[in-house]
């Protein structure tokens, strides 16, 4: 059958299986609305305030779900508006499609109105970008845009479509489904390696990576584990790949890591990485990482392998497979002294004192998790309360905790809790700060429009805190434009917007609007009044070691 | 810091050049040169670089080339087992004090002459990239108005292609 390009594009969003895409019209994708008006019973699409909000509910729906997200915008500002959220999910490996219009053919390169070359933009922050400039090239290179998405090592990638490729006319044949590309397995001999590493080490630890999650590797990794007695960390993408009560489960590394987790990994003897890049904030000073450790690194993506640190082994591979076969040649062991140690280092960690009567941020993560069940997802934006969140809250399911590791983008959390509710049809908590969520509270009207299920929880210290922390302790306190000094209000905001706002000071007003705020349809604020001066700790310094490592804080008056 | 070539083949579309280079960009490695053209198959260009670093440099730069959606092989060439040739023209102040000198040492180097006027000559040579420099910084004295070099090309002696199933 003979179809227009925009026509295409439905037919092969649903030939690929999607039903939700998030996006803004605009000038250039008025025909692609116009599909989307007539295809409305088969293709949800989701409006909202912002594109960098449909941005990040593409990405949220993707990190939820694993499937690919899908985002559409318009050209020049439309376009440009989806940058922030593309590099967000390439940071974080995130399976998406950007679909974005663009001037005629004929007009690219006059600076048109609302031109902008937005393949040349995304060059750097997508796995792959095209611009399509013939319909006939249409349907298989949006097939191809899907696979490459989802294959390996998943990414964003972009497909710009001029307005008059949208409106040509061409045959169109559905066809399936595009698989994945088949990828590489790892090696029998560098698995027979890591084995014989294995054996020879007394105190292994494994460290997971966002990886583990994408390549539903969590059952491979906890039986490793579990035969080799060895603990196991994560890094901050790697959190809800292992339920966080598992006996072997030390809790996030790195900078803001559990002390014993850090700690555990800065004296082993061998590190285990698994779908971990050994970013900067993992490891700190790469020099002094666990000196006495020797590597074996997994990888999906061969380019990870001595990209950020040498490692005495590398093995490029699907990590579900080489963890299912390192795991049957690994000889059940016990490192009796080894967990001693380990129990120490937790006893160590324990011993911090943590009751206050006060609001706190653990004690509000504390009577979230009360609360919620291990089916919730919990999305946060970027700063202290993402850290607090990813050191306290007890993940259990993969994929329940969404968050922007790589990039670090404050706003991301709302766009991002949304999309994450679309794909699962769960409640989310998003737990935020009062500089994050200032970044795309916009997106509130997109949570009323579409009465989620979402409570969002502002940490409101009224400064931005992570950049405080790094002022106080690092800049002699010169709190340069970090203290707010806004009156806005979170409760008549809510409500400005349609949605309920509520505010807590202390635990049991928290409990009690968060209780109620949890068995609400449609989205809740609670303006949550936290001490400025609440710290994350423990805390590497940038560029440091474990030996530099700041466990307290002393305020002095 | 050791030189080395990476041979690259490359689908024969538009955008791919600034990807590599993008990529070269955003990942801090330089470029010594760079030079694309067509290859026996219209499907398929074929990038030669040349680049400075260290063998975990090369590695990561072979890997980040790999893993870009338009490229179908790359290899590092094996200087022993590469032939490679690179072009200079270069225009030299003509005078008659100097005119014999630079014919003399062109004639050893096998530089052609290309063009000719009162004021300027101009040398083509081809060669490896040693041989060139040599004779850059042999025509020095003389003058050099401006000059222009193609960047290496290379392919591997005998048989050995550089080819995607």
């Amino acid at each position: 059958m003979e179809l227009s390009g925009a026509k295409i594009l439905m037919e092969t969003l649903i030939e690929q299986g999607v039903d939700v895409v998030f996006g803004y019209p605009g000038g250039q994708v008025i025909n692609i609305f116009d599909e989307l008006y007539q295809y409305q019973d088969k293709i949800h699409h989701v409006l909202t305030a912002h594109e960098q909000g449909a941005s990040h509910a593409a990405d949220g729906y993707a990190r939820a779900t694993g499937k690919v997200g899908v985002v559409i915008a318009t050209s020049g500002p439309g376009a440009t508006n989806l940058v922030t959220g593309i590099a967000t999910a390439y940071l974080d490996s995130v399976p998406m499609v950007a679909i974005t219009g663009n001037v005629p053919c004929s007009l690219i390169g006059r600076d048109s109105f609302q031109e902008v070359d937005i393949t040349g933009v995304t060059m750097p922050i997508t796995k792959h970008n095209f611009i399509v400039k013939d319909v006939t090239r249409l349907a298989d290179t949006l097939r191809l845009a899907f696979q490459i998405a989802k294959s390996g090592r998943p990414g964003p990638v972009l497909v710009d479509i001029p307005k008059d490729v949208q409106v040509n006319r061409c045959e169109f044949t559905p066809v399936g489904v595009v698989e994945e590309e088949p990828g590489i397995l790892a090696e029998e001999k560098d698995l027979l390696m890591a084995a014989q590493m294995i054996k020879a080490a007394k105190k292994p630890y494994i460290y997971c990576g966002g990886g583990i999650i994408m390549g539903d590797a969590s059952k491979e990794v906890i039986a490793l584990s579990e035969k080799m007695d060895a603990p196991m960390g994560c890094s901050m993408m790697g959190i809800s790949a292992i339920p966080a009560d598992h006996p072997q489960f030390l809790g996030m590394q790195g900078m803001h890591g559990h002390y014993a987790s850090s700690v555990a990994e800065h004296e082993s003897d061998l590190i285990i990485a698994v779908g971990a890049r050994f970013s900067d904030r993992a490891t700190g000073n790469k020099d002094k990482f666990a000196p006495n450790a020797r590597i074996i690194h997994i990888d999906i993506d061969n380019a990870e392998l001595h990209k950020n640190i040498e490692v005495a082994l590398g093995i490029a591979g699907d990590i579900k497979d080489a963890l299912a076969r390192l795991v049957t040649m690994v000889e059940e062991q016990k490192l009796p002294e080894w967990q001693a140690r380990i129990a120490e280092l937790r006893e160590l960690e324990n011993a911090a004192p943590q009751s206050s009567k006060a609001l706190t941020p653990y004690g509000i993560i504390d009577i979230i998790s009360k609360i919620t069940t291990p089916a919730t997802i919990v999305a946060t934006d970027v700063g202290q309360h993402q850290m607090w969140t990813a050191q306290r809250y007890p993940f259990k399911t993969p994929r329940t905790f969404i968050s922007s590791g790589g990039l670090g983008t404050m706003g991301f959390g709302m766009g991002a809790a949304m999309g994450a509710q679309m794909a699962t049809g769960e409640r989310v908590v998003l737990i935020t700060g009062d500089g994050s969520f200032g970044m795309n509270l916009n997106e509130v009207a997109t949570a009323v429009s579409n009465q989620i299920p979402m409570v969002i929880v502002i940490m409101n210290n009224g400064v931005l805190g992570m950049v405080r922390q790094w002022q106080t302790l690092f800049f002699h306190k010169h709190y340069s434009n970090t203290t707010l000094d806004r009156q806005t209000d979170f409760v008549k905001l809510a409500e400005a917007f349609g949605a309920k706002g509520m505010r807590a000071a202390t635990p049991d007003e928290f409990e009690k609007a968060f209780a109620e705020a949890f068995r609400e349809n449609g989205p809740v604020i609670i303006d949550c009044l936290i001490d400025e001066n609440e710290f994350v700790l423990p805390m590497l310094p940038p560029g440091g070691s474990m030996e530099d490592v700041i466990t307290e804080v002393k305020e002095e008056a | 810091m050791e030189r080395y070539v990476i041979a690259v083949l490359v689908a024969n579309i538009s955008g791919v050049l600034t990807r590599v280079s993008s990529m070269f960009t955003r990942r801090g490695f330089n470029i010594d040169s760079l030079t694309v053209g067509e290859t026996e198959s219209g499907e398929f260009s074929r990038i030669t670089i040349t680049l400075r670093g260290d063998e975990a440099i090369r590695h990561q730069v072979v890997k980040q080339l790999a893993k870009l959606h338009d490229i179908k092989e790359v290899e590092v060439l094996k200087p022993q087992d590469t032939v490679s040739r690179e072009l200079l023209l270069i225009k030299i102040t003509n005078s008659s004090a100097t005119r014999q000198d630079i014919l003399a040492a062109a004639s050893v180097y096998r530089a052609k002459i290309i063009d000719y006027s009162l004021e300027a000559l101009c040398c083509e040579i081809t060669g490896e990239s040693a041989k060139i420099e040599a004779f850059i910084e042999l025509m020095k004295p003389f003058g050099i108005l401006e000059m222009c070099r193609t960047g290496l090309v290379a392919l591997e002696r005998g048989c050995n292609c550089l080819k995607t199933e």
